[in-house]
């Protein structure tokens, strides 16, 4: 395959245009350290007595996990992305081959084999699997780019994106399955396929939700498993579940979770409880250092912090988009679109379910929530939109000469 | 968003279609509206209603613990201890850590007590309608009546309902109770009884399993708490009473507060499981004593368990001390003459087994002593008390030993009411005090013969003689010539306390019965109606409807009849006529009291507490000095009935002023009685003492008014029995 036809055929002139002296987006670094920032003095405060004799345990992890994606990023940022495009096959393969890895020999966590372990952290490959899917669909639609419009090819696509996702939701995994649906579908609306055809998805989504949640328990056949859908119909009726003592196996119970992580919002006031915290610190919240980690900001810096982590998560969102109008090509665009849909859909979800208007789904707060996969995973995607930024700021510098001529 | 801004960068770009253009755009307005979905969410949270969360989460993570304040103690006029508090390591359960076994067991037992209970309701409805109707006749109930009262006490007696086992497939309890007995050294069983039934007291104060748990199992429980979830052992403060049974009935005892105490206006504000006074004088003055309970707050994580905090405590605020009246030097000794008294008439072959003493200051009503026999330690109720053992301290079987009889005594006084009658006399004019009267063995009125004590004749004796002799004959001739006056006898009676409540400082006492033609045509009422109601032949309120008559005014006269009093209204009578003496015809009814000053914990004077006499009676100085003479004389001047009990006593330095009583009670033993005011310019003092079936008041009562006086004026005690044989 050629080289792209707009890659710079060599170095620019001895006096570059400006923009070119910062190799990567500034807003979009800017944004990304910020919340490693964030998620590191939260993690600080939450999990300061998860690990008897080691309060240090999740914050030294995470900063390692953001540090090492941090290079990560800044080394792909270095990258010409389009490249990428020759190994899609392989970039598939790899994603259903990890994704059926973890299946085989991957290790149990509370009731669901999501991650093989590795020797220095759990390797979840349904994170890896986000980035491996957003490359490998928007690959397939450059390919098919005379043919977006066309019934085919959103069949294609939707079919490639629910092969991983349903092998995810069998681990289960339910929220990194719905990630790579959001990712398909907006993919799909991206790339420019018709209405009818998104319009037909969307009502097909209706659907298959309500057979999956209602009709079919209601029939007797449990499509997922009684927990998840608890979980996911927990927030519809947030006051069901006893006010219990907590001793009893809190974390099972999701009108609890729901509930308790709420009154940690919601305790935060404006300005937070600080050190005065308790239903983090005391284990109230569970899971306050992974998925609701977003309670720890409520309830420790109040609606100031919890602003503020949405402002930098509005940047972040923001920058993707501008980076998606602004990318040299098509794949580029496309890339942006799943790194966007792929952060709005999870900061959504997850805000949302901490503070009771979404369903608990399992879908980490990008770079915020601790985990290796999950941080590391987020970088590489904002490592992409990089790299999609730098190119496109070349070209148009390129081209830019080109029309000064 | 950066899809929608202008293109105001200086960088030149690729033009975006119109399609994407538009759809970014959509994504873009998406993005929006989440974000400020989200944040209007938070607002609403966060801020709006932020406080009610603050308020959720503290009742997460803050358990508040009661921390029991320690009681005051009560000591003696003087500063000497009575009661005082000791402090004992107690193992304590806390309910809402049981495992579910045991509360399915509670509701089981509670299940069952309430249907027990109401399977015997007919018959305690039954037994309380007789035992109101035998207590409105105040006489003895016969025999037929007593065996009756005994059939329902039978039938009403609740049984022990057996708490239901804890079932075998409660392992966790069942091990744990197993461990702790180990420990502590109760059975399982014991152990899983004593859970239950303090759960069915009190749902969710933490119920104690051993009182006095010695180090070693102190030790071994806090070395190893988890491996007892939900045992505690803590110091708490226990009632002592180091005197044992003195003044048992008087001080009352501590117990949990119940369920219903707790709605009572005196517990107002009190914790659930506060320890406080139940009876006596820890119930009357137990808001000074019981202090505030503290408030420990303890900070919990998730599991439960209680993780280092700096949460602000409130702590517990000692209760105050009192101080009584009492003089622990003649409490005791009086305690200690009253059993010989009473051992001193049983080696007479009298059944004596129960009295009473009362001992008055009579300037102003404070009780220098206070006893009634048999008594009980409280000691006993400071420990965990089984529910027979309960029974025993309440039943007549063994004398009914919480009864305080010195102001809940119900009993007719004998001779000693005779000063009243002749105050009554003599300023209604009835009698002239140098008049001889009541000459012979017996005086007839309307055929029925009114006679001495063992039928012996005083000749005609004018009244001084009369008192010192106890003649009978004499003050039934008054009580006939009282009867055309009316309510002469009762009217004097009244003013001087007898038959009204003293006011004393104490939770219950006894009204007592001035018995007039009024009264009697009420009981015969009352007797008609629940013969009407029961069709029965008598209720035995009243042994025969029939009116007042001249006989019920000359038994009135002697103290006999259906006049019914105690020995504290008796004490108070004299008070009052001593008072008079001493004070040219005005005397005082004072408000006899125990509690004399309220005390910081640390000894400082709070309070002192007040108690101004209840009403001023003039009275006419001659006649009392007329009646003063005439109990001095008998108790000093040969011929006197207690003058062989005083002899050697210095009448000059303190002068006597005695009167003997020996109430009948028809079947029973004689009672006797001793009422003494002995003059003193600084400690005068008023004596009463009384002996059921004791005999005769100068053999039995007056010898141990004599110790006790001795005691209060320092002289040697030695008990001296009278020969006299009048009522």
């Amino acid at each position: 395959m050629p080289l792209s036809p707009i890659q710079p055929s060599g170095e620019p002139s001895a006096e570059p245009p400006r923009a070119l002296r910062l190799p990567f987006d500034p807003l979009l670094t800017l944004a990304v350290i910020g919340l490693g920032i964030c998620s590191i003095v939260t993690l600080r405060g939450a999990t300061k007595n998860l690990i008897p004799g080691d309060p240090h345990y999740y914050v030294v992890r995470q900063g390692v996990y953001l540090a090492v994606g941090l290079v990560a990023m800044f080394a792909v940022s270095r990258l010409d992305y389009a490249r990428l495009r020759r190994f899609k096959n392989a970039v598939y393969a790899v994603l259903l081959l990890t994704i059926l890895a973890v299946l085989g020999i991957g290790h149990a966590a509370k009731g669901s084999v999501r991650a093989i372990n590795l020797p220095l952290f759990s390797f979840q490959a349904s994170e890896l699997g986000k980035v491996l899917l957003i490359l490998a669909l928007s690959a397939l639609l450059v390919d098919r780019a005379r043919e977006l419009r066309q019934r085919d090819t959103t069949i294609l696509l939707m079919i490639a994106a629910l092969i991983p996702a349903m092998l995810v939701i069998a681990q289960p995994d339910l929220g990194s399955g719905l990630v790579y649906m959001v990712i398909a579908y907006m993919l799909l609306f991206i790339a420019g396929a018709s209405w009818r055809h998104l319009a037909a998805l969307a009502a097909l989504v209706v659907v298959s939700a309500a057979f999956v949640l209602v009709a079919a328990p209601a029939a007797g056949i449990h499509l997922l498993k009684p927990y998840q859908t608890e979980r996911l119909t927990a927030f519809l009726h947030p006051s069901s579940g006893p006010r219990k003592e907590a001793t009893t196996e809190p974390t099972t119970d999701p009108t609890y979770q729901q509930r308790e992580s709420k009154i940690a919002i919601g305790s935060g006031q404006k300005t937070g409880r600080g050190a005065n915290s308790s239903q983090v610190p005391l284990h109230f919240v569970p899971e306050s250092h992974t998925d609701f980690v977003f309670a720890a900001v409520g309830e420790r810096y109040g609606f100031v912090g919890a602003g503020l982590v949405l402002l930098l998560y509005g940047l972040l969102i923001s920058r993707a988009l501008r980076v998606l109008v602004m990318a040299k090509d098509l794949f580029g665009s496309l890339i942006a679109a799943g790194v966007a849909a792929m952060l709005m859909f999870q900061v959504f979800v997850n805000v949302g379910m901490t503070i009771g208007i979404m369903p608990i789904t399992g879908v980490t707060l990008p770079l915020m929530s601790y985990g290796g996969s999950s941080v590391i995973t987020t970088l590489l995607a904002v490592g992409l939109l990089q790299s999609i930024y730098v190119q496109a700021r070349a070209s148009a510098a390129l081209k830019g000469r080109v029309l000064r001529y | 968003m950066s899809a929608v801004e202008p293109a105001r960068s200086r960088d030149p770009r690729v033009p975006v279609s119109p399609q994407l253009a538009l759809r970014v755009a959509i994504i873009g307005g998406l993005a929006m509206l989440m974000f400020g979905i989200i944040f209007f969410r938070l607002w609403y949270l966060q801020v709006l209603s932020g406080e009610q969360y603050v308020q959720q989460a503290n009742a997460n993570h803050e358990r508040q613990l009661p921390v029991p304040a320690p009681r005051g103690e009560i000591l003696d006029r003087e500063g000497h201890a009575i009661v005082t508090g000791v402090t004992s390591n107690v193992v304590e359960i806390v309910p809402s850590q049981m495992p579910t076994a045991v509360s399915e067991q509670v509701a089981k037992y509670e299940k069952r007590l309430s249907e027990v209970e109401e399977a015997h309701r007919p018959a305690l409805d039954q037994l309380l309608r007789f035992e109101r109707v035998l207590k409105s006749a105040d006489r003895k109930a016969t025999a037929s009546e007593r065996r009756e009262k005994q059939r329902l006490e039978r039938a009403a007696r609740i049984p022990r309902v057996a708490i239901p086992l804890l079932p075998a497939s409660a392992i966790r309890a069942h091990s744990l109770f197993t461990r702790l007995g180990r420990v502590i050294n109760v059975s399982a069983r014991g152990i899983d009884e004593r859970v239950v039934q303090g759960m069915t007291a009190t749902r969710y104060a933490n119920v104690i399993v051993k009182t006095d748990a010695g180090q070693r199992a102190l030790i071994m429980l806090g070395e190893r708490q988890s491996e007892f979830p939900g045992v505690i052992q803590r110091p708490v403060s226990l009632r002592a009473y180091p005197h044992g049974e003195m003044a048992a009935q008087i001080l009352g005892h501590v117990g949990q507060v119940s369920e219903g105490e707790l709605k009572l206006s005196g517990f107002r504000g009190v914790l659930s499981g506060t320890v406080v006074g139940q009876e006596g004088l820890e119930f009357y003055y137990d808001r000074y004593l019981r202090g505030t309970t503290g408030v420990e707050r303890v900070e919990v994580n998730a599991a439960g368990e209680p993780v280092p905090s700096n949460l602000a405590e409130m702590p517990p605020q000692s209760g105050r001390s009192m101080k009584l009246t009492l003089n622990l030097g003649l409490q005791e000794a009086s305690e200690k003459a009253l059993r010989e008294g009473i051992e001193h008439a049983r080696a007479n072959s009298k059944p004596a087994n129960a009295g009473a003493f009362v001992a008055l200051d009579p300037r102003n009503g404070q009780v220098l002593a206070i006893g009634s026999y048999p008594s009980v330690d409280p000691n006993r109720f400071a420990k965990l008390l089984t529910k027979t053992e309960y029974g025993a301290l309440t039943s007549t079987s063994t004398g009914n030993p919480l009864d305080d009889r010195a102001v809940n005594g119900t009993y007719p006084t004998g001779s000693t009411f005779k000063p009243i009658t002749a105050l009554a006399a003599l300023e209604a004019g009835i009698v002239n005090p140098e008049e001889g009267l009541g000459s012979g063995q017996c005086i007839t009125v309307g055929g029925e013969q009114f006679c001495n004590a063992g039928h012996a004749d005083f000749g005609a004796v004018g009244l001084v003689e009369a008192l010192k002799v106890s003649s009978d004959t004499y003050f039934f001739e008054v009580g006939r010539r009282a009867n055309s006056h009316g309510r002469v006898i009762q009217k004097k009676a009244l003013e001087l306390g007898i038959g009204e409540p003293t006011g004393i400082d104490l939770p219950s006492e006894f009204h007592g019965v001035v018995p007039d033609a009024k009264w009697r045509e009420h009981e015969n009422a009352l007797e008609l109606e629940c013969e009407k109601r029961t069709h029965v032949s008598s209720c035995g309120i009243v042994s025969e409807r029939r009116p007042w008559t001249v006989g019920d005014d000359m038994h009135l006269a002697v103290g006999q009849g259906d006049l019914l009093t105690d020995p504290l209204q008796m004490a108070v009578a004299y008070s009052t006529i001593a008072d008079a003496y001493n004070h040219n015809g005005e005397g005082t009814v004072v408000r006899p009291h125990l509690g004399m000053e309220i005390d910081e914990a640390n000894g400082g004077l709070l309070q002192s507490l007040s108690f101004p006499p209840r009403r001023h009676v003039h009275l006419n100085p001659t006649d009392v000095n007329l009646v003063m003479t005439g109990l001095h004389e008998a108790a000093s001047q040969p011929g006197g009935t207690s003058a062989e009990v005083w002899a050697g006593w210095d009448q000059s330095q303190h002068p006597v002023f005695g009167k003997t009583g020996t109430a009948q009670h028809g079947f029973e033993a004689d009672q006797a009685w001793y009422m003494c005011y002995i003059g003193d310019p600084n400690h005068p003092i008023v004596i009463a003492v009384t002996v059921e079936q004791g005999g005769f008041g100068a053999e039995t009562a007056a010898p141990v008014a004599r110790l006790m006086a001795s005691k209060w004026f320092g002289k040697p005690g030695k008990f001296v029995a009278g020969s006299s044989k009048t009522l």
